[in-house]
C-alpha cells in the first residue's frame, strides 16, 4: 500500500517537473537556446498568486489566471529585451549567459520586493483528500489536481501543435528556421508565442508546486528548474512527449529512490540516472538523432 | 524602431534594478556611516567626560530562513543594553551595541565579523545560528576576541577557549530530549526526520539516537533530507506512518517543520511532534496555519508565560518595545548581555583595554560567575564554554507556548 502511495506522490512531483520541462523543451526546440530563467518565472508565478490570494483575498482561480497573464507578459518581455537582440548577432553562448543573468536578476528582484523570509503558501486547491483502503492510502487534493492539470496540458498542447496554423508554424521553425522564414512564417512571432506558452505553463507549475509544498522563497524555482531541465534532457530535449515522460520518470525515480534506497541520496540518484541515460542514449529517451549534413 | 524600443526598455529595466539595489545599499551605508560617525563622536565626547564605551558587536540572521531568531536576539540584546546603560553601564562605562545581518550564511557571517572589527568591536555576542558560528569562531579565535553565542548550539560553535554559549549544546539537546520523552513516558515508538546537511540537526539526531537506546525508546524510522530537497517530505512521513510511530522527533528548524506539519495533515497522519529549540519561531511563519502546530512539544529553556518576576518583566518590556512575545532566542540574548556584564564586572575590564586583553580577562571571569537569568537560575559556565542549567519543555496550546 505504501508503494502505491509513493508511486502516486512520484507521479505528482513528476507532473510538476513535466509542466516545467515543457517550457524548457519548447524553447529549446524552437529557439535552440536554454532558457535558464524559466525556473525563476515559476517563482514569479508563485509570488503573484501569493500576493493576490493570500494578500488581497481574491478567489484562487482568478489569482491563477492573473498569474498566468503576468508570467506570459514577463516571458515575452524577457525574450524581446534579453534574448532577441543577441539571437542573430552573437554566439549561442552569449544567449546562455544572458539567460543565467536574467535568472539571477529575477531572484534578486524578488529578494528586494518580498525579502528572504519564507512565506507559507496557502494552497489554492479546495478539493478534499481522497481516503482509500481504510485510511491506509490518502491522496491529497493537490496531487489529484496536479496530475489532472498535467494530462490536460499535454493533450491541449499536442492538439494545438498538430491542428492549428500557429502550432504548425512552431514545428516548421523548429525544423528549419531559414526555410520557415522563406515560406512566409513569422519566425520572431513564433518564438515569442513559444515563450508566452512556456511562461504561462510556468505560472501553472508554480502554483501547483507551491500548493503541494507550501513554502515560497525567492529561490523556490531554482532547484525544480534544474530538475525540470534534467527531465527535458532525459526525455530528449526539443520533444514534447519526451518532456512529459522525462518529467514523470524523474519524479517517480526521485520518490522511490528516497523511499527504498536512501532519503538523503535522492538528488544523487536522480542525477546518476541522467548520466547513465545520456551515456546509453545521448539524445535522451525520445530524442531524434540529427545527422549533420555537409 | 523596434530595436530602438527594445534598447530603451532594456536600459529602463537595468536602470530600474540598479536604482533599486543601489538606492537600498547606498541608503544603508549612509545610515551606517551616520550611525558610526555619530557613535564615534559620542564615544570621543564621552572619552573626555567620563571614559570611553564598551563596543559589543552582534551577528545573526535578520533576514532569510532563520530571520525570526536574529531579529529576536537583536531586539532582546538591545533591550538589555539599554537597561544596563540606564542603570549606569558596566564598570561605569556605557555600552554600544552594533548588530549585523548574516542571513544564516557562514560566508556572510564572516563578512559581518570583519565589518564589526572595522568598527573596533571589543566583544561579540553571536552568532545566532550554528553553522555561521562555526565559521566565525575560527576568526575570533585567531584574533583572541571574546565571543558569547546566545544560541549557536553545535559542538564546534565554541570549540576554542575564547567562546562561550548561553544555550544548550546539540548533544545536550538530543540527550535531554530522549530523557524527557523516556522519563515522562510520552511515547515509545519514535520516528526522526532530520537534515543531514546541517550540523545542528544531525548533531542532535546522533545523541538522541544514542540516549534513546538507554531510555528504552524504539526509533522505528530515521529519515534524512538535505538542503537541496527540503520541500517534499511525503516519503519520510509515509515511512514514519508505516512504521507505526506515535511520535515524530524533529531536530530541525521551523521553516521545514512548518512544511512537515502541513504535509502530515494533508496525508491524514497525526502523531505527536517533538522538537528542540529550532522549532521555536514556528508560530511566527508568515501565513502559517498555527492550528497545525497545536500540541507540538519542544524542549526550550524559556517559556514566555512563566510566572517568575524576571520573565514577566522581560516579556512586558519586550512587548512594549517591539510588539511581539519574545521567544527563547530573545531570552538567550538577554541573558547573554547580562552574563557579559557580570563577567566584565568580575574581571574589572575597562573600555580602553584591547580586545585581546579583554578576552583573556573575560574567559577567566566567565567560569567564576553565577547568573540568575531568564533561561535558568544559577547558571554557571565551565572552561569549555558550556552552561550548566536545567532544560524545560513547552507545548503549543491555543497558538501560544505553554510550560508543561
Amino acid at each position: 500500500m505504501s508503494f502505491i502511495s509513493y508511486l502516486i506522490n512520484g507521479v505528482s512531483l513528476g507532473s510538476v517537473y513535466a509542466i516545467i520541462a515543457l517550457g524548457y523543451t519548447m524553447v529549446y526546440g524552437i529557439a535552440k537556446m536554454l532558457n535558464f530563467a524559466h525556473g525563476d518565472v515559476i517563482m514569479v508565478g508563485g509570488y503573484v498568486v501569493f500576493v493576490l490570494v493570500s494578500g488581497m483575498g481574491l478567489p484562487p482561480i482568478l489569482g491563477v489566471l492573473v498569474s498566468m497573464v503576468v508570467c506570459t507578459v514577463l516571458g515575452i518581455t524577457i525574450e524581446k529585451v534579453a534574448y532577441k537582440p543577441l539571437r542573430m548577432a552573437a554566439s549561442p553562448l552569449a544567449v546562455l549567459i544572458t539567460a543565467i543573468g536574467v535568472s539571477y536578476l529575477l531572484q534578486n528582484i524578488a529578494l528586494l520586493l518580498f525579502g528572504a523570509n519564507t512565506k507559507s503558501f496557502t494552497s489554492v486547491v479546495t478539493i478534499p483528500a481522497v481516503v482509500l483502503a481504510d485510511g491506509k492510502l490518502t491522496i491529497s487534493g493537490e496531487t489529484i489536481v496536479t496530475i489532472a492539470a498535467c494530462i490536460v496540458i499535454m493533450i491541449g498542447l499536442t492538439l494545438f501543435i498538430n491542428l492549428t496554423k500557429a502550432g504548425q508554424a512552431m514545428l516548421a521553425v523548429s525544423e528549419d528556421k531559414g526555410a520557415a522564414q522563406l515560406m512566409g512564417i513569422n519566425v520572431n512571432g513564433t518564438i515569442a508565442l513559444t515563450f508566452a506558452i512556456g511562461s504561462a505553463l510556468a505560472a501553472v507549475a508554480g502554483v501547483l508546486l507551491c500548493s503541494t509544498y507550501p513554502s515560497l522563497t525567492p529561490y523556490t524555482g531554482a532547484m525544480p528548474g534544474i530538475k525540470a531541465f534534467v527531465a527535458a534532457v532525459f526525455g530528449g530535449i526539443g520533444s514534447i512527449p519526451g518532456a512529459m515522460i522525462g518529467g514523470i520518470l524523474l519524479g517517480v525515480i526521485e520518490i522511490l529512490g528516497k523511499a527504498y534506497i536512501s532519503s538523503q541520496m535522492a538528488d544523487a540518484i536522480v542525477f546518476a540516472v541522467l548520466i547513465v541515460v545520456l551515456l546509453v542514449k545521448p539524445t535522451g529517451i525520445l530524442g531524434k538523432e540529427i545527422q549533420e549534413k555537409v | 524602431m523596434k530595436k530602438f524600443l527594445s534598447i530603451v526598455v532594456a536600459s529602463a529595466m537595468v536602470a530600474a534594478t540598479l536604482a533599486g539595489c543601489g538606492g537600498a545599499s547606498a541608503s544603508d551605508s549612509t545610515a551606517e556611516t551616520t550611525e558610526n560617525s555619530a557613535s564615534t563622536e559620542a564615544a570621543e565626547g564621552g572619552a573626555s567626560a567620563e571614559g570611553a564605551t564598551f563596543k559589543i558587536g552582534g551577528i545573526g540572521p535578520v533576514t532569510g530562513g532563520a530571520a525570526v531568531y536574529g531579529q529576536a536576539v537583536k531586539n532582546a540584546a538591545q533591550l538589555a543594553v539599554d537597561e544596563i546603560n540606564a542603570a549606569g553601564g558596566i564598570n561605569g562605562a556605557q555600552i554600544e551595541f552594533n548588530f549585523q545581518d548574516d542571513e544564516h550564511d557562514a560566508e556572510k557571517a564572516v563578512n559581518a565579523y570583519n565589518t564589526l572589527k572595522d568598527w573596533n568591536m571589543q566583544m561579540l555576542l553571536g552568532t545566532v545560528t550554528s553553522t555561521p558560528c562555526v565559521a566565525v569562531v575560527e576568526k575570533s579565535h585567531e584574533d583572541n576576541m571574546f565571543q558569547l553565542t546566545p544560541s549557536g548550539s553545535a559542538v564546534e560553535s565554541i570549540q576554542y577557549d575564547n567562546a562561550f554559549r548561553v544555550c544548550f549544546s546539540d548533544p545536550n539537546q538530543g540527550k535531554a530530549s530522549a530523557q524527557y520523552i523516556g522519563e515522562n513516558k510520552v511515547a515509545e515508538k519514535i520516528a526522526v526526520i532530520y537534515n543531514s546537511s546541517d550540523v545542528y540537526s544531525s548533531g542532535i539526531y546522533q545523541t538522541f539516537a544514542a540516549e534513546a537506546a538507554n531510555q528504552g525508546l524504539d526509533i522505528v524510522s530515521a529519515e534524512a533530507f538535505t538542503e537541496d530537497s527540503k520541500t517534499d517530505f511525503s516519503v519520510q512521513l509515509q515511512k514514519a506512518k508505516d512504521a507505526g510511530a506515535e511520535l515524530v522527533f524533529l531536530p530541525i528548524y521551523y521553516t521545514e517543520a512548518s512544511i512537515i506539519l502541513g504535509q502530515a495533515d494533508k496525508m491524514g497522519y497525526a502523531p505527536m511532534f517533538f522538537g528542540c529549540d529550532g522549532l521555536d519561531g514556528i508560530l511566527a511563519v508568515e501565513d502559517f496555519d498555527t492550528s497545525l502546530a497545536e500540541g507540538v512539544m519542544l524542549l526550550t529553556p524559556f517559556a514566555a508565560d512563566a510566572q517568575d518576576e524576571l520573565t514577566q518583566n522581560f516579556v512586558k518590556a519586550y512587548q512594549e518595545a517591539y510588539g511581539d512575545i519574545p521567544n527563547q532566542f530573545a531570552a538567550d540574548a538577554y541573558d547573554g548581555i547580562y552574563a557579559i556584564k557580570a563577567a566584565a564586572e568580575k574581571a574589572g575590564i575597562t573600555p580602553d583595554m584591547s580586545a585581546s586583553d579583554i578576552c583573556d580577562a573575560m574567559k577567566a571571569a566567565m567560569t567564576e560567575i553565577t547568573v540568575d537569568g531568564l533561561t535558568g537560575a544559577g547558571m554557571t559556565w565551565g572552561a569549555d564554554g558550556e552552561p550548566n542549567k536545567a532544560p524545560k519543555a513547552v507545548k503549543i496550546t491555543n497558538g501560544a507556548y505553554a510550560a508543561m
